[in-house]
């Protein structure tokens, strides 16, 4: 290609480096607005916050890549953190024994969906609606949707790895929930870029067609995919009741949307193949960015909802419209 | 013909076929079909398109699973069916004329591709794969940049990809399925050296084509295949171009040259200087009335891309269409068919026709309004009987207007998708590979069809890449490349020959 790559060519030729741009645009304008914005205790308040869903997201992200969509996983979180609060709280199991039985049926939950996806050849959106509805609907009526408050202190006692103090009032604390997230964000960039499993995740979304063609088992990959997904969902149930001290069956409903904004807004596509964990840390942080800056600025917390929308909008089109420029490149 | 390298007739085959039969619902795509391929030979399956080539291919990878009582041996060792993984234990290996690539993987991630596959968990190694991959394109004499995407590349680039992956899988068996669609001589050159190194070192190929001029003079067997039955397999030294036309088709196609001079008559669309960003550039032609003008190329020469703007359904970045001499713009498709112009996709079944609905929902849906009451509220009665009144006319062969189209054969879902046009009483009507995917007698009534058309007063732009299509149907050939028209051919002035010669170039 002759050297007449544009400003243009520049910026779109990656999601995340549009992303950082964007990002920066708002951190510069939120700092202008507000004093405390740009702050380190500000920031890392913000991360801890944004752990459960960016562990989720990790998970989304993952399905996204394979061509997949997982509507099911809040279903999953509330499922799995109920068992686990369950068997902690009222049958007095030890900390492994709760929180393996919730791993296990987060990774059932998953591979249910898998197993439906792939047998009953439909598509993915429909059948995890029908599965979100059912998870939700059962986890309702066998608990009665009561909430569990007396979690065991391991569960919910804060734990600070590292503490750091600016000032006398001031401090940054390294927690729990920031080390699980940080874990969790490594293991699935290192498993998308530098496994077989990984790249045959993204071979499957590419060209599904293809990958059959060359050998790709591709109920291996599924049942790896949405299982990851629901194994994700454990953690962040368990995540959520560690910050809120109590497991309550509803606490999830409605998440959905902003996970999905986050994977989506990362660069991750419904039409699969595409997308990388750095973009979807990116597109949590616009996310975090966003709503932190409005609630500083004291915009109504509704009005997120409508930023969430329209960020959604906006990746669509975004994507839609890099991919027409590469097209057009291309022939 | 000659530098066959000589095989030892009496070798076990490494694959033999008895009796494999493929069934689709009503139609037999394979029918009892015995056939093998010997260690180390260069072998043509060749037949005109929906012969059964591609499902012949589709039962040796293990992607489509025979019916029962059809047989295959591998080196030995004996099967009902076979399935991806087994096909490719057995170092079968097929590059899919759709090529089968990941456009969203790097060109090394997909020339590489046998080092992802498995379950492993461990790290890759890249610095494997990319050797591995650099040494596939140094056989190919290639140069491609390792990181680009696949999506990213030509076409032609993308076939090569394929092919080096083809290359890198260590196959005994190669299969390559049209592969030389898209290339220019010079690359085809470079594919049959790499095909006679790789049966210098014990490897089959076999070449799946329906023109086999380049690979014929490397191949020793030749095996027709004719609506899905094989006619017979032959020596490569006693088949010539004549013959094997004979044996894909049964003489059922006339050789007739059927061009018109049509320099007298009035243009009905002209372009001038078309361009399109990344598509074509400066492209001029006049379709005349009731002319047949063939438009021709490799794959990737902007055909379609221009066929699909002159319907409106992209956007020009320049130039000036005229139907019948008053200035025309497009906006969108409506706009087009507004002004009297139809178009039949390439891409049938995707686009063309609706395969759950019926014949008669399919012919209508482009004149709703023609078929509605005043209310809006369509007419059944009106609806049957525009079905039937096309039916009759283009002889589709169903058993009601009220039968699913995808009951049909591909033949006359073609003519459905054809009635479906005409009905909207068109003045310039684009063909877009009209006879891709249709069997030799409906291939000859569509052809008729498109000639009673022109004789009616339609203008047709008949775009394919079969040169013997184009030749023998159109009035004139225009010739398309890298996005420029580069020539025009008269039948019967030029021969088919110059105008192999120049798309072949």
């Amino acid at each position: 290609m002759p050297s007449t790559r544009s400003l243009g060519d520049l910026v779109f030729a990656r999601t995340e480096v549009t992303l950082a741009l964007v990002i920066a645009v708002f951190v510069v304008i939120f700092s202008l607005a507000s004093p405390v914005f740009f702050t380190l205790p500000n920031a890392f308040d913000l991360i801890e916050s944004y752990a459960v869903t960016t562990v989720l997201a990790a998970g989304v992200f993952v399905v996204l890549v394979s061509r997949g969509i997982d509507i099911s996983f809040a279903a999953t979180t509330a499922a799995t953190q109920y068992l686990a609060a369950f068997l902690a709280a009222q049958l007095g199991y030890p900390a492994i024994v709760a929180l393996g039985a919730a791993a296990l049926l987060g990774v059932a939950l998953g591979c249910v969906n898998a197993v439906l996806t792939y047998f009953l050849r439909v598509e993915s959106i429909i059948v995890t609606i029908a599965t979100a509805s059912i998870y939700f609907a059962l986890l309702i009526v066998i608990t009665d949707g009561s909430e569990i408050y007396n979690l065991p202190a391991w569960w919910t006692d804060r734990i600070v790895f590292l503490r750091y103090q600016l000032a006398p009032r001031e401090s940054i604390r390294l927690t729990l929930p920031i080390v699980v997230m940080a874990v969790v964000v490594l293991a699935t960039h290192l498993m998308m870029s530098r496994t077989r499993l990984g790249r045959q995740i993204y071979a499957l979304g590419g060209n599904p067609e293809a990958a059959g063609r060359v050998g790709i088992n591709i109920l291996r990959v599924q049942l790896f995919v949405y299982g990851y997904l629901g194994f994700l969902s454990a953690v962040a149930g368990f995540l959520q009741a560690h910050r809120v001290g109590q497991a309550v069956p509803t606490a999830m409903a409605g998440t959905e949307l902003t996970v999905l904004a986050v994977a989506l807004l990362g660069g991750a596509s419904l039409a699969g193949g595409i997308g990388t964990m750095a973009g979807v840390i990116l597109g949590v942080l616009l996310l975090a960015i966003l709503q932190n800056g409005l609630n500083l600025l004291g915009v109504s917390p509704f009005f997120f909802q409508v930023v969430i929308g329209m960020a959604i909008l906006a990746s669509m089109s975004f994507t839609a419209y890099a991919a027409h420029r590469r097209q057009r490149a291309a022939a | 013909m000659s530098n066959a390298m000589t095989t030892n007739g009496a070798a076990s085959p490494f694959l033999s076929l008895h009796n494999v039969t493929k069934r689709y619902g009503g139609t037999t795509a394979l029918d009892a079909i015995d056939w093998d391929v010997r260690p180390g030979e260069v072998h043509c399956l060749v037949g005109e398109n929906g012969s059964g080539k591609s499902t012949l291919i589709k039962v040796v990878a293990g992607v489509v699973n025979p019916s029962p009582g059809s047989r295959l041996v591998i080196d030995g060792s004996s099967h009902h069916a076979l399935t991806p993984a087994l096909s490719k234990a057995a170092r079968i290996q097929v590059i899919y004329q759709d090529l089968s690539l990941f456009p969203n993987l790097s060109v090394q991630e997909n020339i590489a591709f046998e080092h992802l596959l498995g379950a492993g968990a461990a790290p890759l190694s890249k610095a494997l794969m990319r050797a591995e991959a650099q040494d596939a394109l140094r056989r190919l004499d290639a140069d491609i940049p390792l990181d680009a995407l696949v999506g990213t590349l030509p076409i032609a680039q993308r076939q090569i990809v394929a092919i080096c992956r083809g290359l890198t899988a260590q196959a005994r068996l190669l299969f390559m399925d049209e592969p030389t669609a898209s290339l220019t001589r010079h690359e085809v050159d470079l594919l049959l050296s790499v095909v006679r190194r790789l049966q210098a070192m014990g490897v089959a190929v076999v070449f799946v084509s329906h023109r086999l001029e380049e690979v014929v003079e490397i191949a020793e067997r030749v095996t027709v295949l004719r609506d899905g039955r094989k006619v017979g397999t032959y020596p490569a030294a006693e088949i010539d171009n004549r013959r094997l036309e004979h044996l894909m088709t049964g003489d059922q196609i006339q050789h007739a040259i059927r061009a018109h001079d049509t320099k007298g008559r009035p243009p009905v669309l002209e372009a001038t200087g078309l361009s399109q960003r990344g598509a074509f550039t400066d492209v001029s032609f006049a379709l005349r009335e009731g002319e047949v003008l063939g438009l021709t190329g490799l794959l990737g020469a902007g055909r379609t891309e221009l066929a699909l703007a002159l319907f409106g359904m992209t956007q020009l970045d320049g130039g000036e269409l005229r139907l019948d001499g008053k200035p025309l713009h497009l906006r969108s498709n409506r706009d087009a068919i507004a002004a009297g112009i139809a178009y039949l996709s390439e891409d049938r079944l995707t686009l063309g026709i609706n395969l759950r609905q019926s014949i008669s929902d399919n012919i209508g849906v482009a004149v709703l309004d023609k078929i509605a009451a005043r209310s809006g509220l369509l007419l059944r009665a009106r609806r049957a009987a525009l079905a039937r009144d096309w039916m009759d006319k283009l002889k589709i062969r169903a058993g009601a207007a009220s039968a699913a189209a995808q009951t049909l054969s591909g033949g006359n879902q073609q003519r459905v998708v054809l009635a479906k046009w005409l009905a909207t009483a068109p003045r310039v009507l684009i063909l877009d590979s009209p006879t891709v995917g249709v069997d030799i007698r409906n291939k000859q009534g569509i052809y008729d069809i498109v000639r009673a058309l022109a004789d009616d007063g339609v203008s047709i732009l008949l775009i394919s890449d079969e040169l013997h299509e184009v030749y023998h149907n159109a009035d004139r050939v225009l010739h398309m490349r890298g996005g420029h028209l580069v020539g025009e051919y008269v039948p019967g002035i030029n021969t088919e020959g110059q105008l192999h010669d120049a798309v072949y170039a």
